[in-house]
């Protein structure tokens, strides 16, 4: 799957470009603030249907403009799709595939996907278990949307329970009714994010030995509560503490993916380096699994990654893009030359745009 | 919006407290009244006093009466075997007109919901329990919305009955999730009346 035209009027910096592009590598190259990822943001948002960065929408809108668009069409083996996102201040998102409005944005989820590797990444490291709640679940659930259902139901019921406990009623049949009502779509919560680790966890760790030259062992684990004990028995242990509290302590909400270097938390313990190569096996497991479970090569983008990175790390993504393993690929980089000489040495195929302003030049 | 004048202040900011009046048809409203002769205005706000002051709930049921009991509770010919239990007036109206229900009803006055501070005491559950065991009830339909708050009532009202001999069944939800009652057509929702099931617990 690759995008082979991609146009954007008023979006964030970019007054209007239209771009061809080419099937295996796009370089963006310019100084720093240009508008180099705002374009991969605009592809990012026809995948997610929403910025990587804004969360709300209306703050994409170009500065003093009353409306934005993105417009692509994208190549899947014989077929053409097009796919439209506009925007108007003060309206609702308009998103089309083929000239058909989605009447549920969710609905396009998982049909042209994306995956993203940038130094925001980093976040997933650095924060509490929440983003790596929010990283895991949103991949599983393109593939189940039974996932999905119960873990939407799973949070209602936790938010009901929550509020009730915080009314310090001290009568206990609400309680045992949420329990039971939880229990069932914890115990498919878990059951699916275990099945998920099991497939997950061998991409990564093959990517990770890949990449890595050196002999550290890292690993990635789903960590639950519902290892030890059952859901059940998890609520009538902690029934006195949360109603003290006044919150559910324990359960799948509290679930997480714990990124470890020789036994130890590589928050703390792993080097700049070892955490910049976890990340990226990490996006490129997950550009592995969407292309084995849906059989399409989603499209890479590369934001600023090659400025942050050392050869050998730059080295190993850049073999794999020459083997053809990465299908249509975008790189945004400050450095006029490098990219675009490496690419021309390895005779990979690519197409470099020179961005200043928020215009793009075609070199 | 300042209409310069207290009055017509006063009358649209009442009108549009009315749910899905904006000011703007407030006004328009409004204004019609104003084009009314007198007494046509009084006959109009005369029916809204009565309904608050003559209007009450069904000392069994909790349908809205001018009586102790309501027009259905009241009616012999009805069975007093099952009971079909809804969260409010529309909902009891929307069976109602399917005229697949020979019963009586029971409002509970919502669902459970402790986010918008509705718990089980602010439902009228102990007084269906009571009923249930003076009256010779031999089924209850439970008929709440299709939603989890619709679900976690259900489930809540089977517990508090498990130890009455008695046939808990549920309206069949080929009904789109979340849907309310008072939106189904009639015959949808007189099949799924028809197609109730016998209650477990599953979500
Ligand atoms: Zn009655």
């Amino acid at each position: 799957m690759y995008i082979s035209k991609l146009s954007l009027v008023n979006f964030k910096n970019i007054f209007q470009v239209d771009l061809e592009l080419s099937s295996r590598v796009n370089c963006f190259l310019g100084d720093n603030g240009q508008g180099k990822t705002n374009l991969l943001d605009a592809i990012y948002h026809l995948s997610y249907t929403k910025s990587f960065f804004n969360s709300v929408d209306s703050q994409n809108i170009m500065f003093k403009e009353a409306f934005y668009v993105i417009q692509a069409s994208i190549s899947n083996f014989d077929e053409e799709i097009s796919l439209y996102c506009g925007l108007k201040k003060g309206e609702k998102k308009t998103f089309k595939k083929n000239k058909k409005i989605y009447k549920k944005l969710a609905d396009h989820i998982g049909l042209f996907p994306v995956v993203m590797i940038t130094p925001y990444d980093i976040n997933l490291i650095l924060d509490g278990s929440e983003s790596r709640r929010r990283f895991f679940d949103a991949l599983i659930a393109q593939f189940d949307k039974n996932y999905l259902l119960s873990l939407l139901q799973y949070n209602k019921l936790l938010k009901q329970r929550n509020s009730f406990l915080k009314t310090k009623n001290t009568s206990i049949d609400l309680l045992d009714v949420y329990d039971e009502q939880m229990v069932e779509l914890a115990n498919s919560i878990f059951k699916s994010r275990e099945n998920f680790t099991k497939e997950f966890v061998p991409i990564f760790n093959k990517y990770y030995k890949d990449i890595s030259s050196n002999k550290e062992k890292v690993s990635l684990d789903y960590f639950s509560s519902l290892i030890e004990s059952s859901m059940k028995d998890i609520f009538i242990n902690n029934r006195n503490k949360d109603q003290i509290i006044g919150h559910t302590s324990s359960g799948v909400h509290r679930d997480d993916f714990l990124f470890t270097i020789n036994e130890n938390p590589l928050k703390k313990f792993g080097s700049q380096g070892q955490q910049k190569t976890f990340l990226i096996a990490l996006k490129l497991a997950k550009f592995e699994y969407i292309k084995l479970k849906k059989n399409i090569t989603p499209v890479l983008l590369l934001d600023d990654i090659f400025d942050k990175l050392d050869d050998h790390r730059v080295g190993y993504i850049l073999s794999l893009i020459e083997k053809n393993k990465l299908g249509q690929t975008f790189i945004t980089d400050t450095n006029k030359e490098k990219i675009p000489n490496i690419l021309k040495k390895l005779n990979i195929p690519s197409k470099l745009f020179w961005i200043e302003e928020g215009n793009s030049f075609k070199i | 919006m300042d209409f310069k004048s207290k009055l017509l202040n006063d009358a649209v900011e009442q009108m549009s407290s009315l749910p899905g009046i904006g000011k703007r048809s407030a006004l328009r409203l409004v204004l019609h009244l104003l084009d009314q002769s007198e007494k046509e205005v009084k006959d109009f706000t005369k029916a809204f006093e009565n309904l608050k002051e003559h209007l009450n709930f069904c000392e069994k049921c909790f349908h809205i009466t001018e009586k102790k009991l309501c027009e259905i509770c009241s009616n012999p010919s009805r069975s007093e075997e099952t009971i079909c239990v809804v969260q409010d007036v529309r909902d009891l109206l929307a069976i109602e007109s399917t005229q697949q229900f020979y019963g009586k009803y029971h409002v509970l006055g919502g669902v459970i919901s402790p986010m918008e501070g509705i718990g089980p005491s602010d439902l009228k559950v102990n007084e269906l329990k009571e009923r249930i065991i003076k009256e010779s009830t031999n089924e209850i339909i439970l008929a709440l919305p299709a939603t989890m708050e619709g679900d976690t009532t259900n489930f809540y009202i089977y517990r508090k009955l498990q130890d009455i001999q008695l046939n808990i069944t549920l309206i069949s939800r080929g009904i789109g999730v979340g849907n309310q009652l008072e939106y189904i057509d009639e015959l949808t929702l007189g099949k799924s009346l028809l197609d109730r099931s016998v209650y477990k617990n599953k979500i």
